[in-house]
């Protein structure tokens, strides 16, 4: 994926913080914030943070990434269940590829997603790791 | 044939090159040939419009453009030409957008062509076009690539009905077997469940036999009206339904997970247009391009219950002598996913079929086809219905 640095800038709200939205009328949470509900069909959708835990719903290790992610290789990427609901897509970190399975709880936090280059801009986001104290 | 076709679309032409690695052919030749191919079959020499499907060139061989390009090269150049894209579902999409053609009154005979060359690209580059028939921003992004979303679903899909790998093998070794007698077929030779068993893991749980392989590959069909084709008294094959359906480009975003709500409304539309129940359909060439996605496109497709669709694999009953037979030619996995072109490859297969002349892998007594290409792991699914005249 090529170096865009006006789309990092743009997404680095819900990436940093994981915010989403939630439907003002029929309170149906989304992550990615989205122009229509996927519920109600309502237009007025407000900006939610997440509380950035969840479980694995379904995940898969790497060993072949695509261009920009070799260095990590091995490593999982997961679809995780929020507690609010929604799932997203993201890569589990702090953990062995083969202690990850359905179920596992997690937590979010903000790592390292790429590096364009060994000068180049780093990119940071949300990935999630195996949650270190029940709350 | 003194009777005339009643009103309708009808395909009257179908060429093909064989799908594989190509080294020393070009895009444009392979379209090319398979365009000529077509129209020799169809007995013409004119065209009112050319439809492209492609998803690749733009990324893999820096090429766009291709309607006029290939409407050029045809020896047909002032031809009304455009490229149709919707990432795997590309070539299914240029048939779409052919049968509307037709259908509207506008153009009466029209050429429908898919063509992928994907073998250019020698640095990884393919993967990363092909990750874009997911979202970029929220799944590319993060580190995923397009195989690891099948592998998503197929993880999930084994936990919540316990599937096994003996039972996705079925699906690789029936698509493999039906191959064999296809000489177009990338891979027209059998394999055995150890062979499944013993592939390589690409991304886990998917091994290289749930894979379906990168290949080059063109295919074309002429499509006319009603009154055409009964001029050119050739054997006609009937399109009587044809549909889309779309779902969110994400698989985080889905209604339910392992439910393709694309595939559903695609096949209900499709069918439905044809005045079709699923158990009047005699043979589908659905697109495996992962053993999961064939399991998941039966279950919406009406075919077997959700939860259900894996155990036709090894009860034989998607064999070509089975209840509801698929991938009778081999499919995405033994014939191969040229991506763009995939679509077209399906429908001249199900053509072949219902004309009788599949050869080795003639179906008995086939009269209705469905056909079903699926961009991305379920966002655009093009559904038709073929049937013989």
């Amino acid at each position: 994926m090529a170096l865009q640095l006006p789309r990092d800038w743009r997404l680095r709200v819900e990436r940093y913080q994981l915010v989403g939205a939630r439907c003002a009328r029929c309170g149906r949470f989304h992550f990615p914030s989205r122009p229509v509900c996927l519920q109600c069909g309502g237009q007025d959708l407000e900006p939610y943070r997440f509380k950035g835990r969840g479980e694995v719903y379904s995940h898969v290790t790497m060993y072949k990434a695509p261009a920009g992610f070799e260095q990590d290789i091995p490593y999982v990427v997961a679809l995780v269940k929020l507690d609010e609901g929604p799932l997203v897509t993201a890569q589990i970190t702090d953990v062995e590829p083969g202690d990850v399975q359905v179920g596992l709880p997690v937590e979010v936090v903000v790592r390292q997603w790429r590096q364009h280059g060994k000068d180049g801009p780093i990119v940071y986001g949300y990935k999630f790791r195996p949650r270190l104290i029940a709350r | 044939m003194g009777d005339s076709y009643p009103e309708g679309v009808y395909i009257v032409g179908l060429g093909q090159v064989p799908v594989g690695e190509h080294w020393q052919r070009s895009l444009r030749d392979l379209a090319v040939d398979a365009m000529h191919a077509a129209m020799a079959d169809a007995g013409v020499n004119d065209v009112d419009a050319l439809l492209v499907g492609n998803m690749l060139a733009p990324t893999l061989s820096e090429q766009q453009h291709l309607g006029a390009l290939v409407a050029d090269w045809s020896g047909f150049r002032g031809v009304e030409g455009a490229t149709i894209e919707a990432a795997c579902a590309s070539g299914g999409m240029a048939l779409r957008q052919g049968f509307i053609a037709v259908r509207s009154g506008i153009h009466r005979m029209v050429v429908v062509l898919g063509v992928e060359k994907m073998t250019d690209s020698v640095n990884g580059c393919t993967a990363a076009g092909l990750a874009m028939a997911a979202d970029g921003d929220y799944e590319a992004a993060v580190g995923l690539s397009f195989v690891a979303i099948n592998a998503l679903l197929m993880r999930r899909y084994m936990h919540e009905h316990g599937a096994t790998r003996e039972d996705f093998a079925a699906f690789a070794a029936n698509a493999h077997r039906n191959a064999a007698g296809n000489p177009c077929a990338m891979f027209p030779r059998p394999i055995d469940v150890d062979t499944y068993l013993n592939a390589p893991i690409i991304a886990d749980p998917i091994n290289l036999m749930d894979s379906s392989p990168v290949a080059d590959g063109a295919a074309a069909l002429v499509l006319v009206d009603a009154q055409t084709a009964t001029r050119l008294g050739k054997k006609a094959v009937r399109i009587s339904g044809s549909a889309v359906g779309t779902d969110s480009l994400s698989l985080h975003e889905r209604r339910s997970l392992l439910e393709l709500d694309g595939v559903c409304l695609s096949a209900r539309r499709a069918l439905g247009m044809a005045g079709k129940r699923p158990d009047e359909v005699d043979f589908v060439e659905l697109h495996d391009a992962f053993t999961i996605m064939a399991v998941l496109s039966l279950e919406a497709s009406g075919f077997a219950e959700y939860g259900e669709g894996f155990r036709l694999g090894r009860a034989g009953e998607v064999s070509r002598a089975g209840r509801i037979p698929i991938c009778t030619m081999g499919g995405l996995k033994a014939r191969g996913h040229p991506v763009g072109a995939t679509g077209v490859y399906q429908a001249v297969e199900a053509a072949l079929q219902l004309r009788g002349e599949a050869g080795d892998c003639q179906l008995a007594g086939a009269k209705v086809g469905m056909t079903q290409n699926i961009g991305g792991s379920g966002a655009t699914v093009v559904t038709h219905i073929l049937e013989a005249v």
